[in-house]
This record gives structure tokens, sequence and C-alpha cells, in this order.
């Protein structure tokens, strides 16, 4: 992927911007501006929260061209809380924890850099949902 | 429409060939076509190939090939299609035949793999999937496999060692194809021992990567038997789509563009499932095979696998696949397989499989998947 094609998906991979359909209400990620499920147009923007949960996972040991650094790394499809599929790497988590259905949450991450003096292309990754980082508890006590 | 028929086919070995560059594979399984069809000319030749600019650097093959095999002048395109290019190029040549537009039609699937070194040849066969929304987070085409695999086996409660079955099978029946590349047979412990690739998916989930060439020739079918002893009658050549990307699909446990592709095949051979005799479905990867299975009639949805586990697949079961050795055995140079398919089918119904014969052929099925199953291509074939 060139850089141009970065800049055009960048709301995409910033902050995960769909589009709704009224005709039917279909969430769409990632847009395409003609709702996949009544073929209608819909183009309007849809920003989706994040939030979801592992649908499947695969730890990659041989790994494209450019990624070789990160090997082995996760990827996920993520269902959405809103409905939608979405591929992406799994982030801050040991491989071994991984099921499907875990909670997860969209974080922004380095993808990879386009070559040794190359741009650095940030998009969205997903972690672990961190559940109780507003309340911790004190150790010990009881959930 | 016309009825159309095969009248002769030629293939390279499927192996590694650095002595062979890709024009030069290509014209070799062209050459030995037309000789098995007598012929020395042609109307048109559509060729079917998926990476010959990533890994050859040459784009424009159908001139380049026509020239090579002395058919300079002649009407000759590159089809493209992923993994299904050979087959799209088949429903191409089989459409020019139909239509009147053609009466002597060659279609070749050429693909040259091993030239390329290091992680390239991921990359390279990463381009069959969305590329704004796969291939960016580092989805290797192993990986996108991988996890249907893993949804697989969560859906439907199945472990990883009951798709040995698949790869056991394939390598088996690769051991008798002259053509094959793997013709050693495999245990069940060396499936489950295998490195692993991309996890749940290891190396022997995994067809190879290859160079190979095929070809056969089309013609009306009432002019065939002026050709061959053998013709091969073409009952259907159907294609059905879905969405590129794996997280785009209704539901990616079922191919949904196979049962289009299927369903349009069944109907144009006046046919039903009970009616295969073979079939050369695309094992790319083992749950490739199991998901071909669902989506063609021959096991309700999560139970394509158990085919595997029962001996149904083998060749005296109930749907006998990867007769030749299919994409694990045989080898999968990727825009060549759709047609080294066909020309296996067309050795099984017209009694001409060797050692592999399966007892009484006459009706046989082939698929050819694009992608992790966005193009799907259906062929039926009669003797
Ligand atoms: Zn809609």
């Amino acid at each position: 992927m060139g850089i141009p094609a970065y800049w055009r998906t960048r709301a995409q991979r910033y902050a995960l911007v769909g589009e709704v359909c009224h005709k039917c209400g279909a969430k769409i990620f990632p847009p395409r501006d003609v709702c996949p499920e009544c073929s209608r147009p819909a183009s309007d923007p849809f920003t989706f929260s994040g939030r979801g949960e592992v649908y499947s996972f695969s730890t990659i040991y041989q790994p494209p061209e450019g990624f070789e650094e990160f090997v082995p790394y996760t990827v996920a499809i993520v269902k959405l809380e809103e409905g939608p599929l979405v591929t992406a790497q799994l982030t801050d988590v040991d491989p071994a924890e991984v099921h499907i259905g875990m909670p997860v949450e969209m974080v922004t991450r380095k993808l990879r850099e386009e070559g040794e003096e190359g741009q650095i292309i940030y998009g969205y990754k997903f972690r672990p949902l961190l559940r109780n980082t507003l309340t911790p508890r004190p150790s010990g006590q009881a959930a | 429409m016309r009825d159309v028929s095969i009248i002769g086919f030629g293939q390279t070995p499927v192996g590694e060939h650095w002595e062979l560059s890709l024009r030069h594979l290509a014209a070799q399984a062209v050459l030995a076509a037309m000789q098995d069809a007598g012929i020395e000319r042609a109307d048109a030749l559509y060729v079917g190939n998926m990476l010959s600019s990533e890994t050859s650097g040459q784009h424009h093959l159908g001139a380049l090939v026509a020239d090579f095999v002395g058919l300079r002048g002649i009407e000759a395109f590159r089809v493209e299609a992923a993994c299904a290019s050979g087959a799209a190029a088949l429903r191409a040549g089989y459409l020019a035949v139909a239509s009147d537009a053609a009466d002597l039609v060659i279609v070749a699937g050429v693909e040259k793999m091993t030239d390329s070194i290091g992680n390239s040849i991921t990359t390279a066969l990463a381009e069959a999937a969305d590329a704004d929304y796969e291939t960016p987070h580092g989805l290797s085409f192993v990986s996108i496999n991988a996890l249907l695999m893993r949804r697989y086996m969560y859906e439907f409660g199945v472990r990883h060692e009951d798709f040995a079955g698949f790869a056991i099978t394939a390598h088996q029946n690769a051991v008798n194809n002259p053509y094959a590349m793997f013709r050693r047979p495999i245990t069940k412990e060396e499936f489950v021992q295998a490195r692993m690739i991309a996890d749940p998916i290891n190396l022997l989930d995994s067809s190879p990567v290859a160079d190979g060439a095929a070809a056969v020739v089309l013609c009306p079918t009432e002019q065939a038997r002026s050709f061959t002893d053998h013709p091969v009658r073409i009952r259907a050549c159907e294609v059905g789509t879905d969405s590129l990307a794996l997280h785009d699909r209704r539901d990616p446990l079922f191919l949904e563009a196979g049962y289009i592709s299927v369903q349009k095949a069944y109907a144009r051979a006046g046919v039903t499932p009970a009616d295969i005799d073979l079939f050369e479905l695309h094992d790319a990867f083992t749950i490739m095979a199991a998901l071909s299975l669902e989506a063609a009639g021959f096991a309700r949805r999560g139970e394509g696998v158990r085919l595997a586990m029962d001996g149904s697949i083998a060749r005296n079961g109930r749907i006998p696949i990867s007769t030749m050795g299919g994409l694990k055995g045989r080898g999968h140079p990727v825009g060549a397989t759709g047609i080294y398919q066909v020309i296996e089918v067309a050795q099984q119904v017209t009694g001409r499989a060797g050692a592999n014969q399966v007892p009484n052929a006459r009706l046989g099925m082939a698929q050819n998947i694009g992608g992790s199953g966005a193009t799907i291509i259906t062929t039926i074939l009669e003797a």
C-alpha cells in the first residue's frame, strides 16, 4: 500500500469511520457508498465505538514483506459491537491468552514502516478491553 | 449456445523448473495440447495467470505465448481471477466456442513462482485479498485461511487433526501421478507435527508454491470426434463471486460464491450432487476442501471435514477428491491449477487415469477458487 492509499483511508485507520444505510439501517465498515445489504446508495458517515470481540485469530510465523520485525504477531477478525467484522492485528496481549469471544477495543499503533527511511504508517489494532482502569481495586480484595 | 468439448490437453510436471522461463513453461503445455489434439492452428488462445508481473516482470501473456508456439497473429489475451485464473480462462474459451465466435480455442494456465526469493511470493499471493483492509494489517494469504479454520474448529467442535485425511489422501494419490510435485505418502503423525505457518494452519495443511503450465484445446462437440477418440464434453462452466475480504462476507464459513457457481453448474448440466462421480476441489488448504464439499452439497454445514475422517473422499468412496494429488500433492502453480484440475477430471471420465482410476467414472466436477472464496468457478465434464 502506497502513501496516497494510506492517506485516502486515514479516517478509517485512525477513527473507524464507516457509513450507515438509511434505507435498511446497516452499519457499514469499511465504507463503500453502496450498502452491501440492500445495494442502495449509503454515504452518511458513522463512527464506530471501537469495541467488539474476537471472532477468529491466527498467529503468523511466515510474514509478508515489511512485517518481519513483528514475527510472531497475532491477527484477528473482530466483530464490532455495531455488527460489522473488521480485520486487524491484536496488540498488548500474550498470544496464548487470545480466545474467540475475548472483548477488545481499538487503539492506534504503528502498522509498518515504508522502507529504511520511509514514513511510519499508523492505524488501528485491537487490545484486550481494559475493564477496570477507572476504578482499580486494591490487590487481594474479592471481586 | 453450442455444445463444447475438450479434444486434447498437455501439462508440464509441477515443481521447481529453474531451467524454464514463464514463456517456455506455457509453450511446452500448449504445444503438447496441440499435438494431443492433432492441430496446427487455432482461432484463439486464452492464458490464465495470476502473478507473472510480480514473479517474472512480465504482463501481456496472450500475445507472448501465441508468438512462442507459432500462432503469431491469432486472438490472444490473459485472464486473471487470482488463484481461479485458470478456470476463468477456460470460461472465456468455453464462451468463445459456445457462442460461435471461434471453432478451435486453446486455453492455457501458467505460473512461475519459484524464481521469487524470501517473503516476496507471500506478499504477491496476498494480492488476492483486500489491499486496503486486509493486507495492510500484515495478513498473509495463509493467515486468512487460518482465520477461517480457527472459526470452523470453534463453531463445529472440530480438532485440527480431524483435517489430516485431506492431506493424507492427496499425497497418497499424488504417488501415481507423474506430473505431481510430492510423490510420497505422509502419515497422520507427520501432519500433526508439521511446522506452523499461521496457526492453526501448518505446512501440511498447505499446498506448495510451484511452477507449472497446463493447456486444453476446445471445439464444438459436433466436430470433436474428427479430432480424437476421447472427447470430453463441458457440461457446464459457471462462475460465482463474493466479497474479496473475509470480513465482508455475510457468513465467512459458507462459500457463497461456491454455492452460486455449483447451483448454476448443476442446473446447466441438469444433474445433482448424487450424479457426480469425482470432485477435483481446490484444496489449497485443508479447510478449503471442507468448505467446498459443504458449498457443493456433499455435506451439511460443519460436516465437510467428516468426509475426510470416514473414507468418503477415497478413490472408492462416495465422493472421491484430489484423485491425482489435488493442490496439496500435485502442487499449486496458482494460475495453472484450474487447467490441471480439468485435465485430471478429463483423464478420469475417459478411463485414462491409470493406477488412480475411479471405477466407472463418467461425470466429474472441478472447482477452482480465487482468493479466500471471492471467485469460484465450477466445471462439470462428461465423457
Ligand atoms: Zn441498506
